[in-house]
């Protein structure tokens, strides 16, 4: 079984998922060979053969080119598995790939298991699935976090430098970061966080009162962002902040892993939920299995008192 | 301008899914169905798109059984011109790469200027058909947009990276782009649109005449996870409830003075 790993590369570092995709490998029992579009003097702690291409020349992202560059490693190194991190370059560039190489296409692999098959999760990972390709070559993108990147050794890699270009649709045109933020969610001992489950706007009232109760901050799921009823510095999650408060309170958030991945580290996990079956309820202290708008009245009086 | 959006109905998450009798997916009576909201999005855009360039057809498609009908009439009300239901009662056994074939098949040498999809979808979440059904139909494919504008020519627009980071990318039409969430403000049907939107034509096609792929990806199975999480579940009376919560955070947690 040989891997070839695709290492990620943005605003001009190694991204510490790329580490990942040694451990998933590791588990495999896979040998492995690398690509990275990065640079030179930046190289990954890795040691084994990396394909490297110039990003000063391929760009960061560049679908189209990566593509190209991706299937040339492939053609030499005949690899059984292509794996992505299933991240926004990841899930766009892996399907490319996948579709070039006529390969079955596997997302969000959580576990792997005996006899070739993958685990991935299904219904806001209310369920799971047990997959199996039926092509020769496969291409799986892991989801954040679930191969955790083992203390990275201070190996350095056998570099094949490459490149070549490739028709290209797709340009990248830059990066633009998000607007000035509003509130720092890291300073807070309590976060207590709105999301859909609020139902309408004026419902926030009840989360900013408990928060406020509290001596914390309020916080937002991204639904509650989107719709413009809180300020996107106060999103918790992969897009917006990552927090870990001493007291994370999840009013009518269901849990999926994009939220997760942003709050999972803090101290004490409490979640107001009306469905007991809310996969929040995964990594919750305490499920309180209530009406938001019933419960939290109540609960924040009693704090007041004392 | 010719556009296509495609749709996928799905279950409503909060719901209690239990596991079918082959036990490789859900049970579906029972289930309340809607748009899969990455879709409400890609619709919303191409019809914010139509009503920026004047001239434009809009058409809706979606594969699957003869409830996706509903979903379609959804679009249809917020602003398709019309419907297309590729007919599979099995959709559900189908992998992406089936799935993106069938619609490939059915949108090649038809001249869609623009593609719309959701970036995934809630029920699967593979991110995969919308890449594929571009990259088959040879077009260009920009994912993960939470800002589009086409002046005609070309696509420009800003894709979300992780932790508040954005990219700004473009490219040529004819292209397929996948919606992320926020990218817009999708409208709600209003009750003369949904009465216009009964008199649209719905085509239906049975898969049995788009379907030229074979499966890539088998299904072995499908389970609920098993539960680590050791966390306490509360049930009770609010009053009862918030009690015990106030109990529990004194003693475990130093936030309660
Ligand atoms: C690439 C990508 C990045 C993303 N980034 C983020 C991110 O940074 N942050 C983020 O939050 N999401 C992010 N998401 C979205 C994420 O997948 C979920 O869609 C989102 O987290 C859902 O928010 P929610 O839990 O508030 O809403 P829902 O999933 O709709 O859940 C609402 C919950 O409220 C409960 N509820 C309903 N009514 C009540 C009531 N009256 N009382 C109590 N409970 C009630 C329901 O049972 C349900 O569990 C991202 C998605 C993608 C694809």
């Amino acid at each position: 079984m040989k891997a070839l790993l695709v290492g990620e590369f943005r605003d001009g570092k190694i991204l510490p998922a790329t580490y990942e995709l040694l451990t998933f490998a590791a588990k495999l029992g896979a040998e492995t060979v690398m690509f990275l579009a990065g640079r030179e003097d930046m190289l990954p702690h890795y040691g084994g053969k990396l394909y490297l291409a110039d990003v000063s020349s391929v760009g960061e992202f560049n679908p189209d080119g990566h593509k190209g560059l991706i299937s040339q490693v492939v053609e030499k190194e005949k690899p059984d598995m292509v794996v992505f991190s299933h991240s926004s370059y990841g899930w766009d560039l892996a399907p490319r790939v996948g579709l070039a190489l006529g390969a079955g296409i596997l997302s969000e692999v959580v576990e792997v298991e005996a006899g070739g098959e993958f685990v991935v999760p299904a219904c806001n990972a209310k369920l799971r699935r047990r997959l199996k390709p039926k092509t020769p070559v496969t291409v799986v993108t892991l989801q954040a976090g679930a191969f955790a990147a083992a203390s990275t050794m201070e190996e350095s890699p056998v570099v094949e430098k490459m490149g070549g270009g490739s028709e290209v649709k797709v340009t990248f045109d830059g990066y633009v970061m998000a607007e000035k933020a509003e509130v720092d969610l890291g300073k807070a001992e309590v976060i207590v966080s709105a999301g859909r489950g609020i139902g309408k706007p004026e419902n926030l009232a009840l989360v900013t009162a408990l928060a406020q109760a509290l001596g914390g901050e309020f916080a937002a799921s991204r639904p509650v962002v989107d719709a413009g009823w809180a300020d996107h510095s106060r999103q918790v999650g992969t897009t917006g902040q990552s927090v870990a408060p001493k007291l994370y309170m999840a009013c009518g958030i269901s849990g999926a892993i994009q939220h997760l991945a942003g709050m999972k580290k803090s101290d004490f996990i409490v979640a107001i939920n009306t469905d007991r079956d809310a996969p929040i309820g995964e990594i919750a202290d305490v499920l309180v299995v209530a009406d938001l708008k019933q419960f939290l009245p109540v609960f924040t009086a009693k704090v007041q008192a004392g | 301008m010719k556009i296509l959006v495609c749709i996928k109905q799905v279950p409503d998450l909060e719901s209690r899914f239990k596991i079918n009798a082959q036990g490789t997916w859900f049970e579906e009576t029972d289930l309340a169905w809607r748009m899969n909201e990455y879709d409400e999005y890609a619709v919303e855009q191409a019809v914010l798109l139509k009503e920026q360039v004047g001239e434009a057809d809009i058409t809706i498609l979606s594969v699957g059984a003869d409830r996706v009908v509903e979903t379609i009439k959804k679009a249809l009300a917020m602003g398709g011109d019309r419907g297309v239901h590729v007919r599979d009662a099995h959709s559900y056994e189908k992998d992406p790469f089936e799935i993106a074939s069938i619609i490939a098949e059915y949108a090649r040498d038809k001249g869609y200027d623009l593609i719309f999809m959701g970036m995934q979808s809630q029920d699967r979440g593979s991110a995969q058909v919308g890449v594929l059904v571009g990259e088959m139909l040879g077009v260009s494919v920009l994912t993960t947009l939470v800002r589009f504008e086409c002046d005609g020519q070309r696509v420009r627009a800003e894709r979300e990276l992780e932790g508040g980071l954005r990219a700004k990318v473009s490219a040529p039409i004819p292209a397929l782009v996948t919606c992320q969430l926020g990218l817009n403000k999708p409208r709600y049907p209003t009750l003369p649109n949904i009465m216009k939107a009964k008199k649209k034509e719905i085509q239906t096609v049975e898969v049995g005449d788009l379907l030229k792929a074979n499966a890539r990806i088998e299904t072995i199975g499908m389970y609920p996870p098993v539960r680590k999480g050791g966390g306490l579940i509360l049930e009770g009376d609010v009053s009862d409830l918030a009690e015990r919560l106030l109990g529990i955070l004194k003693e475990k947690t130093t936030v309660i003075r």
